[in-house]
């Protein structure tokens, strides 16, 4: 019963291997990423046609809150990876001593 | 019912009973706490009751009104979707400490004077920190201990306050208190901003969560610093300084949680961020302000909760947590990557989730106060926001490269079933905000559905979201390492190290140098002067008669004498010469 109940547990384990998940293909990673540049399209031509009625003059700007919210992100990583990290980077047993 | 209980008792006292049950007793018992606490909470009259004397003044138990009741809601809501989260937990010390700790965030919200919300705050850290201790680990361990010592000296600082408040005013209520320049207030204030984690007194909350229980850690994330978001709202509205304690909450912690291995440690950071939005809200002060600000705290338990929660579910079934050991999980925990995601568009404010509806308040309250720079920070930590919480956590967890784990379970049903319910309500909630709205503070008209507003919030995630893709396929993107990032909390960390050999070396030094002196050195020469000083004195005394004797003789009677000094049989014509030689001193005189 014990060594049914093994090879059934192999077996299942074997399928779940050899089974193509979602992502496991290229051509769905590809197709997500095709998905993802449509919509941004989309947005960038949608701002034009949304009137913002704004607090801030900026906020009027063509595609303000695109280009914000990119810059913003890339200057986040850079001055983590840059600037944060060799400030305080240290080794995982860096307190047991 | 008229007699309804304040609520914290019926957790603190049920949760003290829990361990009299077994089994599925015990389950149905922990899960009807919370449902019987909420018919408590519907009966609550409005207003003050449960109020006595002690000694001179009035304490009151149970002061509801809607800034209390919110939290009140939404805690008893927390509670029930954890309990049913860790009901697989079968540790009794969990579910205890769970409910206490609860039961004094309950305490503290619906007290009205300061004196009972003191007793119930530091009770929070006594329950928090068993949920920190009961993983079992060395490292929870000393976290556990670093986390007690901070808000051991956090309590303190409050008491100080309140004391000191007491007695200039005489007056022992929890209403507005604001800053006026007294040092009473002040104290107060610093006490409440230690459990909020503001910046450089924040490090407690990233030090021990992600070192806690898996289900602790959902309990932690709730209680202890929206306790203390309630507290400043209900003390401290409109106190300007708070702005910009806010705006800096909110913005420095994406930072570290860039580059942060561990992903519950990453969550730590996200919760400061979220809180931050908070205390800008509360700063602000105005009625769409302290709205946007309890509304966000609402939304924040629940998804915050929920990332927590598919977080601790990973950590379960795969006993790793850092995203180096991770990825692709996908694959064998579907449902729990789709509550993640649902947590992850929550608290990036995605329309339909639930951070759309109330983050977007508290910004709008900054910018109808014309807040230039406030307003630019906030849209810079909600892009950034999006970036660490929205996509690393989901992304590195269960997809990005393949962890190379096999034979992953789905989570068990129990903790489905709690990330179902927070992940609803985060849906729920964010396409039906009026429900929402209907019971915050103020009764304040606001409209999250402008086609202007999905339109922009939409951009700058959906462009936020390109800058990771684009830093991550051209290799930019910080690869996690196998480290830990040094936070303020390095200062106590190491400071206590330094502090300890400092105190070390100065006063085992000084020990030491007092044993040499005065133990082994005053002592010594003291007892050698007491045994010879007599003998060599008297043998100066009568040394020149002895001169004149032969050698031999001479050496013979110093010997003699010696002895006869040393063991008190001394010759009765030498004590009667000093006798004499003392008496003559005194005639002399």
């Amino acid at each position: 019963m014990e060594k049914l109940e093994a090879m059934r547990a192999a077996i299942k384990t074997d399928v779940m291997q050899k089974r193509q998940h979602m992502f496991d293909k290229p051509e769905n990673v590809q197709r997500v990423l095709r998905i993802f540049f449509s919509c941004l399209v989309v947005l960038l031509i949608g701002d034009f046609f949304v009137h913002q009625h704004s607090f801030f003059g900026w906020e009027a700007w063509p595609e303000f809150y695109a280009v914000y919210g990119f810059v913003a992100c890339v200057v986040l990583v850079l001055v983590s990876k840059y600037v944060l990290r060799p400030l305080v980077m240290r080794d995982e047993d860096y307190y047991d001593d | 019912m008229i007699n309804a209980l304040p609520p914290a008792f019926i957790f603190i006292i049920g949760g003290l009973l829990i361990p009299l049950f077994r089994g599925r007793l015990q389950a149905a018992f922990m899960l009807l706490l919370p449902v019987l606490g909420f018919y408590n909470l519907l009966q609550l009259p409005m207003g003050s009751s449960g109020v006595f004397h002690f000694l001179d003044f009035q304490v009151t138990l149970c002061r509801v009104d809607r800034l209390s009741l919110l939290f009140g809601y939404i805690y008893h809501l927390i509670s029930l979707i954890t309990v049913i989260y860790i009901l697989h937990v079968k540790r009794n010390v969990e579910y205890v400490a769970g409910f206490i700790y609860a039961g004094a965030a309950l305490g503290a919200v619906f007290a009205g004077d300061l004196f009972s919300f003191f007793c119930f705050w530091e009770m929070l850290t006594v329950g928090s920190v068993m949920l920190i201790w009961a993983r079992g680990t060395a490292k929870a361990q000393a976290a556990g201990i670093r986390y007690f010592l901070v808000h051991a000296l956090g309590g303190l600082v409050l008491l100080a306050g309140i004391v000191m408040r007491v007695h200039e005013t005489g007056s022992l209520a929890f209403e507005l208190i604001g800053l006026n320049g007294s040092a009473a207030n002040m104290c107060i204030f610093l006490g409440i901003g230690i459990n909020c984690a503001w910046p450089m007194l924040h490090s407690w909350l990233v030090d021990a969560y992600p070192e806690a229980t898996i289900g602790g850690v959902v309990f932690l994330s709730a209680f202890t610093t929206k306790t203390a978001v309630y507290a400043l709202a209900r003390a401290f509205p409109g106190t300007e300084c708070l702005i910009w304690i806010g705006v800096g909450m909110a913005a420095f912690p994406i930072f570290f949680a860039v580059i942060e291995n561990d992903l519950r440690k990453v969550l730590a950071y996200s919760l400061i961020n979220q809180v931050g939005f908070m205390v800008v809200g509360i700063g602000i002060g105005t009625q769409l302000a302290i709205n946007g600000a309890t509304a966000h705290a609402f939304n924040d338990i629940l998804f915050k909760g929920l990332l927590f929660m598919s977080m601790g579910a990973v950590l379960h079934r795969t006993g790793k947590i850092n995203a180096t050991d991770l990825g692709g999980l996908y694959k064998y925990m579907p449902w729990t990557t789709g509550f993640c995601i649902v947590g992850a568009a929550s608290i990036s404010a995605f329309p339909l989730f639930s951070g759309f509806v109330s983050k977007s308040m508290v910004m709008e309250a900054a910018a109808h106060g014309h807040m230039q720079l406030v307003w630019l920070v906030l849209l810079f930590a909600s892009a950034g926001v999006f970036h660490h919480a929205g996509i690393k956590i989901p992304f590195f967890a269960f997809f990005s490269h393949d962890g190379g784990h096999k034979d992953i379970k789905e989570a068990p049903l129990n903790m489905l079933i709690a990330m179902g319910i927070a992940a609803a309500f985060c849906i729920g909630i964010g396409c039906f905000p009026k429900y929402l709205y209907a019971i915050l503070p103020y009764d304040v008209p606001y409209h999250p559905y402008t086609l202007a507003h999905v339109m922009s919030q939409t951009e700058l995630l959906f462009f936020s979201a390109l800058a990771f893709t684009m830093l991550l396929l051209a290799g930019i993107y910080p690869a996690e390492i196998r480290a830990i990032n040094v936070d303020s909390d390095w200062l106590y960390r190491k400071g206590g190290r330094l502090f300890y050999k400092v105190a070390d070396g100065v006063f085992n030094g000084l020990n030491k140098a007092g044993d040499q002196v005065f133990v082994s050195g005053l002592v010594g020469s003291l007892c050698t002067f007491a045994k010879q000083g007599p003998s060599h004195l008297l043998w100066l005394l009568i040394s020149p008669y002895w001169l004149m004797q032969p050698a031999d003789q001479r050496l013979a009677a110093k010997e003699r004498i010696y002895t006869e000094m040393r063991t008190g049989t001394v010759a009765i014509g030498f004590t009667a010469l000093a006798i004499a030689f003392y008496a003559s001193l005194l005639f002399l005189r």
